[in-house]
C-alpha cells in the first residue's frame, strides 16, 4: 500500500500508530488536557501547536507514559498502554533542553538505549555510528555534551531518540532554545530524517512556521481541547473557530450577526460563500465574524463600480511598509478597527500612500464564516 | 551609603577578622608548635625542637590503639552513613508519602539536638544490647550524628540535578534501578563523597557521645586525648592534636574541592 501524505512521505500501511481517546489530566480542580482525541497514522509527521499552557506538554508526558492520564486511553500499535511503564513504551523522546546525560559522550549516550535493549556490543557499536551519521556528526561520537553547541547537542539527542527504532517519536519542541537560523536548518533535518526513517512524530511547537512547514497534518490546541486537526491548507484557508482564525497567520476579522447569507454590521453587508457559510452552518441573527487574510484583499479605488461577487468596505490608509517581495498597507476602518493588507509586488496595482481614502475589496469566495464572539 | 557608613563597616569587618583568627583559629594553630617543643611542658611559646613527644606517641599502646580505633570507627562511618543518608535524601528527594515533612525533620535532628542529650541517650539505649564499648555500637552512634550531613550534601546535588535526565533514561528504556545506577547515582556521586568525608570527620573528632560510650577496651582517640589532659599535661597531647588536625584539614579539603564539581553538566 502507498498512500502519500501531504509532505509527500510514503505511508506503508492505513495502520493507526497511536490513538488518543478522551484523554484527560486533572491537576487538581483545573483540566490541564479535557478530552483528546486523535489518530495519527503510521508515518505521519503531526504537530500539536497552541498558546502557552494549552495542554500539550501534558499531553506528550502522557504518551511517553511520564504523567498518568486521569481519563481516557492511549493506544500504541492497538495496544492499550496506559497502565505499561515509560521504560517499557519503546517511545522516543527528544526534550527542549536536550536530556543529554554530562557523563556520558555522544556516542555513549546514543548507545545507552541500546544497552538497555540488551543490542550485542558490535551491532550496537555499527547503529551508533550509523546514528552518528544520520545526523551529520560522524566525529562527534567521544565529545562530551558540554563540548558541544546547542544545535549539535539536539542532533545527538535525535539520534539518540531514533537509533533503537521507536513506534513513536515525540519532540517537545526541540528546537525552542535555538536561535532562528539554527531552528530552519534542523527543522528541514529533522524532516528529512524522520521522513527516511518512516518515523511516526509527535512534534510539539508554539511557533506556527514550524508547523506549517514540517507537518503532515496539525493538531490546534487551545485550553486543553484540540480546536481542530488538519493540514496547514485546511487551518489557513478553513478555519473553523475564531480561535483558529486567530491563531494562525494573519487575518482580518469583521464582526457582525449572520442573516440572509450575509454578515451585517454597522460598516457593511458582506456576503458569505456557499460553501463556506454551509461549514459554519450559523442559526440566523447569531454573531459571526467574516475571516479574511491579508493577502486576499484589494485596495481599489472609493468611486468607480464595484464588480459582481466582490465584498467591499471603506478604510483609510495610515502606513505603507515596503517588504521585499510584497508591500503591506495598515488601514484603518471607519468603527477605528486596524486591517493589513499584503500586496504582491510585480504586479499592475497601484500604489497607495498614507491618509488616501480607499476601498478594501475581496472576493465573496475569499472570506470565511466563523462563529462570532458570544456566540 | 554614605562613605562614614562604608568606613565603619570596613573597620568592623577588620575587628571581627581579627576576633575569629585570635580566638578561632589561633588555638588550633597555636598547638602544632607546642608538639615538637624540646622541654617537658605543655607551654607556648615552645623551647627548642625535638621530635621527642610524637616518639612518645607512636611507643604508648594507649594511642596507638586509639588511633586504630578512631579510624576503624570513623571508615565504617563514612561508609554506613553515606549509604544510609543518600538512600533518605533519595526518599525525601523523590518519594510521596504522607508525613515527609516531619521524617525530614526527625532525620535532621541530631544537628540541632544537644550532642550531651544525645550522648546520655544512646548510653542508656546501647548498654541495653550491651553494644557500649564496641566497634559496632561506636559506628551506629557515629552514623546517627553523621548521617544528616550525608543527607544535606546529597539533597543539594538532587536538587541540582535535572530531572529530565532520569525521563530520558526511562525514555531510553531504563528501569528505575538502572536509571539510578546508570544516571542518577553517577550525577550525584560527588555530593555522596562529600558527604562520607563530613561524615567521617564527625565521627572522627566526635568526644561527647564517645566518653558515653567507651569502656576501657575500646577508646577513640579523642576520647584517649581527653582523659590524658585530665591526668598529666604533657606535649604529648600537642602531638596527637596535631595529627587530627592534619587530618580534619586534608579530609576536609578533599570534601571542599569534591563539593566544587557537583554537578557535571
Ligand atoms: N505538574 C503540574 N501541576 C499543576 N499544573 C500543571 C502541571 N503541569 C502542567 N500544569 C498546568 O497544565 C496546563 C497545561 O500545561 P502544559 O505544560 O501542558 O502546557 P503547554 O501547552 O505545553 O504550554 P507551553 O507552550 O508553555 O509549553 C497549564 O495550565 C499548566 O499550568
Ligand atoms: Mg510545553
Amino acid at each position: 500500500m502507498s498512500a502519500h501524505l501531504p509532505s509527500g512521505r510514503a505511508v506503508r500501511t492505513d495502520r493507526t500508530a497511536l490513538a488518543l481517546r478522551g484523554l484527560r489530566k486533572m491537576f487538581g480542580d483545573v483540566a490541564a488536557v479535557a478530552g483528546v482525541d486523535l489518530d495519527v497514522q503510521e508515518g505521519e509527521f503531526i504537530t500539536l501547536l497552541g498558546p502557552s499552557g494549552s495542554g500539550k506538554t501534558t499531553t506528550l508526558r502522557m504518551i511517553a507514559g511520564f504523567t498518568e492520564q486521569s481519563a481516557g486511553s492511549i493506544e500504541i500499535d492497538g495496544v492499550d498502554v496506559s497502565t505499561v511503564p515509560p521504560h517499557k513504551r519503546d517511545v522516543g523522546m527528544v526534550f527542549q533542553n536536550y536530556a543529554l546525560f554530562p557523563h556520558m559522550t555522544s556516542a555513549e549516550n546514543i548507545e545507552f538505549p541500546l544497552q538497555m535493549r540488551k543490542v550485542p556490543k558490535a551491532e550496537a557499536k555499527q547503529k551508533v555510528a550509523d546514528a552518528l551519521k544520520l545526523v551529520k556528526l560522524d566525529s562527534y561520537g567521544p565529545r562530551y555534551p558540554r563540548q558541544m553547541s546547542g544545535g549539535q547537542q539536539q542532533r545527538i539527542a535525535l539520534a539518540r531518540a531514533v537509533v533503537f527504532q521507536p513506534r513513536l517519536l515525540l519532540m517537545d519542541e526541540p528546537l525552542g532554545a535555538l536561535d532562528k537560523k539554527l531552528r530552519e536548518a534542523l527543522q528541514l533535518e529533522i524532516m528529512h530524517i524522520s521522513r527516511q526513517l518512516g518515523a511516526t512524530v509527535i512534534y510539539v511547537t508554539h511557533d506556527q512556521e514550524e508547523a506549517l512547514v514540517m507537518s503532515d497534518r496539525i493538531a490546534i490546541f487551545h485550553d486543553g481541547k484540540i480546536e481542530q486537526l488538519g493540514s496547514g491548507e485546511d487551518l489557513y484557508e478553513r478555519p473553523i473557530s475564531l480561535f483558529v482564525a486567530d491563531f494562525i497567520g494573519e487575518s482580518n476579522i469583521l464582526h457582525g450577526k449572520f442573516a440572509g447569507g450575509s454578515v451585517v454590521a454597522e460598516l457593511g453587508t458582506w456576503r458569505v460563500g456557499d460553501a463556506a457559510a454551509a461549514r459554519a452552518s450559523l442559526g440566523a441573527d447569531s454573531p459571526a465574524a467574516l475571516v479574511v487574510r491579508p493577502e486576499r484583499l484589494r485596495l481599489i479605488p472609493r468611486t468607480g463600480d464595484v464588480p459582481a461577487g466582490v465584498n467591499t468596505v471603506d478604510a483609510t490608509v495610515t502606513d505603507v511598509l515596503y517588504l521585499g517581495s510584497t508591500r503591506k498597507y495598515e488601514l484603518r476602518l471607519a468603527n477605528g478597527q486596524g486591517v493589513g493588507v499584503r500586496q504582491q509586488l510585480g504586479g499592475p496595482e497601484t500604489t497607495w500612500n498614507p491618509a488616501d481614502e480607499v476601498r478594501l475589496a475581496w472576493d465573496v469566495d475569499a472570506g470565511v464564516l466563523v462563529a462570532g464572539r458570544g456566540a | 551609603m554614605t562613605d562614614s557608613f562604608r568606613r565603619w563597616n570596613r573597620s568592623l569587618l577588620v575587628v571581627f577578622g581579627v576576633f575569629v583568627i585570635v580566638f578561632l583559629i589561633g588555638p588550633s594553630i597555636v598547638i602544632v608548635p607546642m608538639g615538637f617543643t624540646a622541654g617537658q611542658s605543655l607551654s607556648f611559646p615552645p623551647v627548642g625542637f625535638s621530635l621527642n613527644w610524637y616518639g612518645k606517641m607512636l611507643s604508648d599502646p594507649a594511642w596507638t590503639s586509639g588511633f586504630i580505633n578512631s579510624f576503624q570507627v570513623a571508615v565504617c562511618t563514612a561508609v554506613v552513613a553515606s549509604v544510609l543518608g543518600t538512600m533518605t535524601a533519595l526518599g525525601i528527594a523523590r518519594g510521596r508519602f504522607p508525613g515527609k515533612t516531619i521524617a525530614n525533620a526527625l532525620i535532621l535532628s541530631p544537628l540541632v539536638v544537644p550532642v550531651i542529650v544525645i550522648g546520655i541517650g544512646m548510653f542508656s539505649f546501647f548498654v541495653r544490647f550491651k553494644l557500649s564499648g564496641t566497634l559496632v555500637g561506636m559506628v551506629i552512634a557515629h552514623t546517627a550524628l553523621s548521617v544528616p550531613y550525608v543527607v544535606v550534601s546529597v539533597s543539594t546535588s538532587l536538587r541540582s540535578m535535572d530531572r529530565n535526565l532520569e525521563m530520558a533514561a526511562a525514555n531510553l528504556g531504563a528501569n528505575p534501578w538502572r536509571t539510578f545506577r546508570r544516571i542518577t547515582l553517577p550525577l550525584i556521586m560527588p555530593g555522596v563523597f562529600a558527604g562520607a568525608l563530613f561524615a567521617f570527620l564527625e565521627s572522627w573528632d566526635e568526644v561527647v557521645v564517645s566518653i558515653f560510650m567507651t569502656t576501657t577496651k575500646f577508646r577513640t582517640l579523642p576520647v584517649v586525648m581527653w582523659e590524658q589532659v585530665r591526668q598529666v599535661v604533657d606535649p604529648t597531647v600537642a602531638a596527637v592534636a596535631t595529627v587530627l588536625l592534619a587530618t580534619t584539614t586534608t579530609v576536609l579539603t578533599l570534601a571542599l574541592v569534591v563539593r566544587r564539581q557537583t554537578p557535571v553538566r
